[in-house]
């Protein structure tokens, strides 16, 4: 009998090897206890928390809980259902109409996480004979997205306007076309050149998805994400976000101005076929929502994080993923996955945590430790944050 | 149109600056097992290819590709359609 997992073996072997040297496991970690937005208890060890997509320190804000508590308690721990069956209460009807408050938009359809969000649109709304082109970067989700339709999949080259131009240009004239960008694509915290993007896919006649997971919350004059900093608010035909990063619970989304968008709801199988959140966490999120219109402080203070440990990092002599801070993504570049993880634990041994990324989540064979940052994040903290990349940057020799 | 042996012969041109082994290129050429690509190498080719020819290789097409003969014949049929 063949064994299913011999095909795994050597991805076992890698990592026991790497074990072997004496690291500890950077994808095992255990917060024992979580003190606040930015700092959480890890072997007890209170830790410096800079690896969680907690961009607006959400988490804890006394209004969200609250919220959560309440719902739990009139509407107990969970539906049991699917959102077209039993499954919607009045919390998701809620959380559906801040949505479309915050956004400015006419739809908002509520999906269970973030990741089955791009996996029920962009399979759903790309059949048989239509096109998507989507980014060579883009994450998982619309990878996992694609596979799941039956449209016909062409990338282009990451951020490349020429190139989506070129590639729009060899397909049929009067076929369909979903052209799928991300406003933040979160291995680099690189941005898109949306406006750019927007113009050749209307040229091509394509509709356009721009995925906003990494961008709302800070980006815009109300936090809508990158496609509204960049005035591209009424060119992009649907919206998808999660609750899992700036919002602070877990949950997905997408919205629309597009007038048959409801019909969504009967033919999207992720949206159809699993159980709908929790009303505790459409409770929270929808609070949360509301709160972020007016973050306008939060926001700034957000900025001012990403900008001091960017240049910070690259005052130190680190390599990072971009030229300036264009997101509260920083990535630090380093040559192998053996520097990236001795990093990474004397980070952790001195009270920070990061996250390490490795090929093939990451673009062109990269290792990365990505830091991100939040709002609630004290300038001290950020002081702290730098001392520390300073002390284990020299102690493992990947700065000088 | 092209020729199937004219399209070979292009599709080998493209091959070499990414032929970092010095493999021999013949039909039965795998990308993944005789090359050793990996995923970005691929993409830079596909790009190399689509360019030449003015053509898109879409991901459902590529995911049938495995060696050279078979990339020939999927050029040619995108080429006569």
């Amino acid at each position: 009998m063949t064994d299913l997992f011999s095909k795994f073996d050597p991805l076992i072997a890698e990592r026991q090897a790497l074990l072997d040297t004496g690291v500890r496991d950077p994808y095992g970690i255990v917060m024992d206890e979580v003190l606040s937005p930015t700092e959480a208890l890890i072997q007890g060890r209170r830790t410096i928390l800079l690896g969680t997509y907690n961009y607006m320190g959400m988490t804890f804000d006394p209004d969200v809980v609250a919220a959560g508590k309440k719902a739990l308690d009139e509407f107990g721990s969970g539906t049991t259902g699917s959102r077209v069956l039993n499954g919607t209460y009045q919390g998701h009807k809620e959380c559906e109409e801040a949505l479309k408050l915050f956004y400015g938009m006419d739809h908002a359809i509520v999906f269970s996480t973030g990741y089955q969000a791009n996996l029920g649109m962009i399979s759903t709304l790309a059949g048989k004979g239509d096109y998507i082109i989507l980014d060579a970067d883009s994450h998982a989700s619309i990878y996992d997205g694609c596979w799941l339709g039956n449209a016909e999949v062409v990338r282009f080259r990451h951020n490349s306007v020429d190139d989506l131009d070129k590639r729009l240009g060899r397909l049929p004239p009067e076929a369909g076309k979903l052209v799928v960008l991300e406003g933040v694509y979160s291995m680099f915290g690189d941005v898109a050149p949306l406006p750019e993007m927007v113009a050749v896919a209307k040229k091509h006649n394509a509709m356009i998805l721009c995925d906003e997971a990494h961008g709302m919350g800070f980006f815009g004059e109300h936090g809508r994400g990158v496609f509204e900093e960049m005035g591209c608010q009424d060119d992009v035909d649907f919206v998808v976000g999660t609750f899992s990063k700036s919002v602070g619970t877990v949950g997905g989304f997408c919205v629309s101005n597009h007038p048959k968008f409801e019909v969504l709801r009967l033919v999207c199988r992720p949206y159809v076929f699993t159980a709908s959140l929790p009303p505790s966490v459409v409770a929270t999120a929808a609070t949360s929502i509301r709160k972020l219109m007016h973050a306008g402080d939060k926001r700034a203070h957000l900025w001012k994080n990403s900008r001091r440990l960017h240049q910070g990092l690259r005052d130190l002599g680190f390599r990072l993923g971009t030229e300036t801070a264009q997101s509260a993504i920083i990535a630090v570049i380093l040559p192998d996955m053996e520097a990236t993880v001795h990093m990474w634990q004397a980070l952790l041994e001195s009270g920070l945590y990061v996250n390490t990324a490795r090929p093939p989540a990451t673009p062109a064979g990269t290792y990365l430790l990505r830091c991100s940052l939040c709002a609630e994040h004290s300038d001290e903290q950020v002081d702290e944050v730098l001392a520390m990349f300073q002390a284990a940057g020299r102690a493992t020799g990947c700065i000088n | 149109m092209s020729t199937r042996d004219d399209i070979a012969s292009r599709i080998t041109a493209q091959i070499e600056p990414f032929n970092k082994k010095r493999v021999a290129i013949a039909d039965a050429t795998s990308f993944a097992k005789d090359l050793e690509w990996d995923s970005l190498t691929v993409m830079d080719f596909v790009a190399a290819i689509e360019d030449e020819f003015d053509i898109i290789i879409t991901m459902n097409m590529q995911a049938e590709i495995d060696t050279v003969g078979q990339l020939i014949d999927a050029v040619a049929k995108l080429q006569s359609a």
